[in-house]
């Protein structure tokens, strides 16, 4: 369990009112505005990787999801990179979002008597004219907690735990403070406006990695807050999400067991903590935690070879909580044991899932549409993965999976 | 020296018979075994004593009768109402407890009419069940929480399992012993759970021998009379129940009058014809959680772990804690009934006045189950007046996976909910061992009904979910986002974890 009584925060966290844009009142920029709890709708999601290890620049990236400008509505846009920071590639790399200097002066507080700051500095943002102020000052930090403090052992949890432990806190506390990424060798640009302008306002293009995510957002409710924006993200896990997950309620209810808190109240939140349980902490390979979010149907499973059967039957009842029932597509990055990305569409397909790979191999394309492919690379070969079908591509491997192939494939039992 | 103190009540209900039509062919005197119909002076004519079993009127040829409710005669009076005026001078009369049976008749509040379903609308596609699979294949048992995986990666299928019960939508009939309903009854009940590959429950008093070819769909219940339980039957059954309680009578044991002991129960049963067969109100050798926790033990280790063993208990105020306990001694699942479920006999007392409301039970053991990590490892029975699907869909929106059913199965096959079974008259041959009324009842008539019954119920359900955008039912368990509150008491809601009708999603 990640809970529990954790020694002191800053007081500055308890104060209602950081007098940040006063020509506003409270804003909520930053903190989850108190009667905002569910967003949803409908989006674009697009991601590349190059799996030589070559580096892609983010102006690629920014082609690919502008390229879907009917997914959008200028409500949310974000990015991930993947092995952004080769030289800090072993310290966690969190990201956040202040409200005012106020608010990092109370959470840098709180984190130096957590963990070691190996280096921080302030994320270049641009002023972009057509976007809405206020907006929030952006903050990076290498750190490395600290596990010998009596904090840590009471808590009784390993590090990449007690990482997942101190961003649910500053992320739930009213602190002017939301920490959007926090895993190694990766960081999340996001925010409040169009694709294009979150691009222009994080100067999308001075970055290159091994791999990036992007995503636009339709939502149907209000705009301006950033942190509910895309990718979602916990250690090193960050996903992009189009779709309505029927069943969050349930899949509540599983991540709250496991101890995550779900702050932002979206599904696709949901979702990033589904995989950072079923993979990270159970050990599920890929293909099984995937078939534990998108099952077959039992008349299909029945069908299987018996041992099969009874692999599938025991994911598909032992995780029925984590069974995401409704329209879904996602792509879910990680950068251990190797940056992987991970695309998954819903058990019937109803939201769109295109793949695409370069003609010498080298690189590989996700999206929502095959123009956001064929945008950036038009010699792309493209495919269709199937229905609840993941794809798996990873740095240095290849394609592992296209989505096309035997449910548990690569699943050694 | 005996004083007469028998006052007579005012009739509550009255045979009326059209003499005109009348035939005067005296099937309903028959069929009246309250004997309330007499004919005489070329007539029918009724005496008091009617329970509007409605037998008479199903049996008349020239539909010439019709029960009436009288009204109340007694002196209009606020507090002092027809119905507690009854009860004093029924009380007076026989200075005894006063039995009845089927589930509390109070308006005690029915807060599944107080609860509205979501639907999808735009932002998810609803689906068609008739286009489109939507499943509600359900499996009763504990679940392991994770799946094993080795330290090389591999998935490990033998450390992980459990043994589970596979049924094709997430009914159970629930346990009517054979005693309390006859044989018959119990045939159709258990030839529908074949049927509809779903699972019935055997209730206390073990399994006739002609029944044990059902056995892959039965529930065995042992209750603290422990009747007729031996490990052979143990091993056949598909799952076992631990019966602490039931909804009717919180706190409270069986009795089976010595009439309702013929040859068939008696020996069913393993007692001596004609003896009274009382259970006691506690398990004798479960006087704590830690006794329980072994009786669980002896029961897996009997019926070597392969089937699923499960605790059934009454809702009653710290049900939440309890199911807790119920869990870490080790039930694979757990039945919660509610004050409003049925029985065959328990004082009106208990039945009307102790427990608390399904709804709010289930929803109580599964939101506790969840707080302290456990409600990935049962599964999680609710019963106590699910009396249609939409109960069922809500009591699964409120925390249940399984939903167990009674006196609506009971109402297929012929019940009108006469509430006079603890008197083993049962006109309609189901609360009752008399021979010349249990032949009233034909098996596969019965059977053939509870199975209509059931899988009109699942088609409902089916779409509902596909109206939810939900293509399978697991997705409903526990998932109060989609339902919303719209009775008088929103601190109902509260304790329900359901938001208020017009409250959206943030
Ligand atoms: S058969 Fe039933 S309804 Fe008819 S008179 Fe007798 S008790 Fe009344
Ligand atoms: S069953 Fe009907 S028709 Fe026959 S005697 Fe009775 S009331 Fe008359
Ligand atoms: S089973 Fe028979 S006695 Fe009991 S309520 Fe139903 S009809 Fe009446």
């Amino acid at each position: 369990m990640l809970q529990g009584n954790d020694g002191p925060v800053p007081a500055s966290w308890m104060a209602s009112d950081f007098d940040a844009y006063p020509q506003q009142g409270r804003s909520y920029v930053v903190d989850i505005p108190h009667r905002h709890k569910y967003r949803m709708g409908s989006c674009g999601i697009a991601g590349c990787i190059n799996t030589d290890g070559s580096m892609i620049s983010g102006s690629k990236i920014e082609k690919m999801i502008t390229t879907m400008g009917e997914r959008e509505n200028g409500l949310g846009a974000g990015f991930v990179c993947y092995g952004l920071f080769p030289d800090y590639a072993d310290e966690y790399c969190l990201q956040v979002l202040y409200e005012s200097d106020q608010s990092r002066a109370g959470l840098e507080e709180y984190l130096s008597d957590r963990a070691y700051i190996i280096k921080d500095e302030k994320v270049k943002t641009v002023a972009v004219p057509t976007m809405k102020p206020p907006f929030p000052l952006v903050w990076r930090y290498f750190i490395r907690p600290k596990t010998n403090t009596e904090s840590f052992w009471r808590k009784g949890l390993d590090e990449e735990d007690y990482m997942v432990h101190m961003v649910m806190q500053i992320n739930q506390a009213d602190n002017g403070a939301f920490c959007v990424s926090s895993g190694k060798n990766m960081a999340v640009f996001k925010g409040s406006g169009y694709a294009k302008e979150i691009a222009q306002f994080y100067d999308i293009g001075r970055y290159k990695g091994n791999m990036w995510l992007s995503h636009s957002r339709f939502p149907t409710n209000s705009p301006g807050w950033w942190a509910g924006s895309h990718p979602i993200s916990i250690l090193d896990w960050s996903i992009c999400h189009n779709g309505e997950i029927t069943s969050y309620g349930v899949n509540k209810k599983l991540v709250e067991m496991a101890g995550y808190k779900c702050s932002l109240l979206t599904d696709s939140e949901v979702i990033t903590y589904l995989w950072d349980l079923l993979v990270r902490r159970h050990g599920l390979p890929i293909p099984a935690a995937s078939f534990a979010m998108a099952p077959w149907y039992y008349k299909d499973i029945d069908r299987l070879d018996e041992q099969l059967r009874q692999l599938a039957l025991q994911l598909r009842i032992t995780y029925k909580e984590a069974f995401l029932n409704g329209p879904f597509s996602i792509l879910v990055g990680r950068s251990e044991p190797n940056v992987t990305m991970i695309a998954l569409a819903d058990r019937k397909k109803l939201r769109p899932l295109v793949m695409g790979v370069s003609e010498d191999g080298n690189s590989v394309f996700a999206a929502s549409e095959e123009c956001a492919i064929k945008a950036v690379q038009k010699d792309a070969e493209t495919w269709a993965p199937k229905a609840g079908n993941p794809v798996v591509v990873r740095l240095g491997e290849g394609i592992v999976r296209r989505g096309t192939e035997a449910p548990f494939q690569g699943v050694r039992l | 020296m005996s004083v007469q103190t028998v006052v007579r009540l005012p009739e509550k209900y009255r045979p009326v018979v059209d003499h005109e039509l009348c035939l005067r062919c005296k099937k309903c005197v028959r069929a009246c075994s309250y004997e309330v119909l007499e004919f005489k002076d070329d007539r029918i004519r009724p005496k008091p004593g009617c329970v509007a079993c409605l037998r008479c009127v199903y049996e008349c040829p020239a539909q010439c009768i019709t029960v009436k409710e009288m009204e109340p005669q007694f002196a209009h009076h606020a507090v002092f109402d027809p119905v507690l005026r009854r009860s004093i001078i029924a009380q007076s009369n026989s200075g005894g407890v006063l039995l009845s049976s089927c589930g509390a008749n109070v308006e005690y509040m029915d807060i599944f009419s107080h609860l509205l379903l979501d639907a999808a609308q735009v932002t998810n596609p609803s689906i068609d069940p008739l286009r489109e699979p939507v499943e509600t294949r359900t499996y009763l048992g504990r679940r392991p929480g994770k799946v094993t995986v080795t330290d090389d990666g591999r998935i490990d299928l033998q450390s992980s399992s459990t043994p589970l019960v596979v049924m094709d939508m997430p009914i159970m009939i629930g346990h009517i012993s054979l005693g309390s309903i006859s044989y018959n009854a119990q045939a159709a009940l258990f030839q529908a759970a074949s049927e509809l590959n779903i699972v019935a429950g055997t209730g206390e008093g073990g399994l006739h021998a002609d029944f044990y070819k059902h056995s892959k769909n039965l529930c065995a219940e042992v209750a603290s009379g422990r009747f007729g339980v031996t490990s052979h039957y143990l091993k056949e059954v598909s799952s076992v129940e631990i019966k602490i309680g039931q909804g009717a009578k919180p706190g409270h044991g069986g009795h089976l009058p010595g009439e309702k002991v013929q040859e068939l129960v008696s020996q069913t049963r393993m007692i001596p014809l004609g003896t009274d067969a009382l259970s006691p109100y506690p398990h004798h050798d479960i006087y704590s959680i830690e006794d329980l926790q072994q009786l669980i033990s002896v029961l897996k280790e009997s019926t070597e772990y392969q089937v699923p063993v499960g605790v059934k208990i009454a809702a009653v105020h710290n049900v939440g804690a309890i199911a807790s306990g119920i869990v870490r001694a080790g039930a694979d699942f757990i039945t919660v009934d509610g004050l409003r479920g049925g029985t065959g006999s328990a004082p009106r007392v208990i039945r009307d006045h102790a427990g608390m409301p399904i709804e709010i039970a289930i929803s109580a053991v599964d939101q506790r189950l969840q707080e302290e990590g456990l409600r990935d490892k049962v599964t999680l029975c609710a019963s106590g007046s699910i009396r249609s699907a939409a109960d069922m869909i809500k009591c699964i929106a409120l925390g249940a996976d399984v939903v167990g059913v009674c006196t609506a199965a009971m109402i297929a096959m012929g019940c009108t909910v006469c509430q006079q079974c603890h008197r083993g008259m049962c006109t309609w041959g189901i609360a009752t061992q008399r021979q010349d009324l249990v032949g009233r009842l034909q098996t596969p008539v019965a059977a053939q009904r509870v199975v209509n019954l059931f899988r009109a119920w699942n088609e409902e359900l089916k779409e509902m979910l596909g109206a939810m955008g939900i293509d399978s039912v697991e997705s409903l368990v526990g998932n109060r986002d989609r339902l919303r509150y719209i009775g008088p008491n929103p601190r109902i809601a509260e304790i329900l974890g359901v938001k208020h009708s017009g409250e959206g999603w943030g």
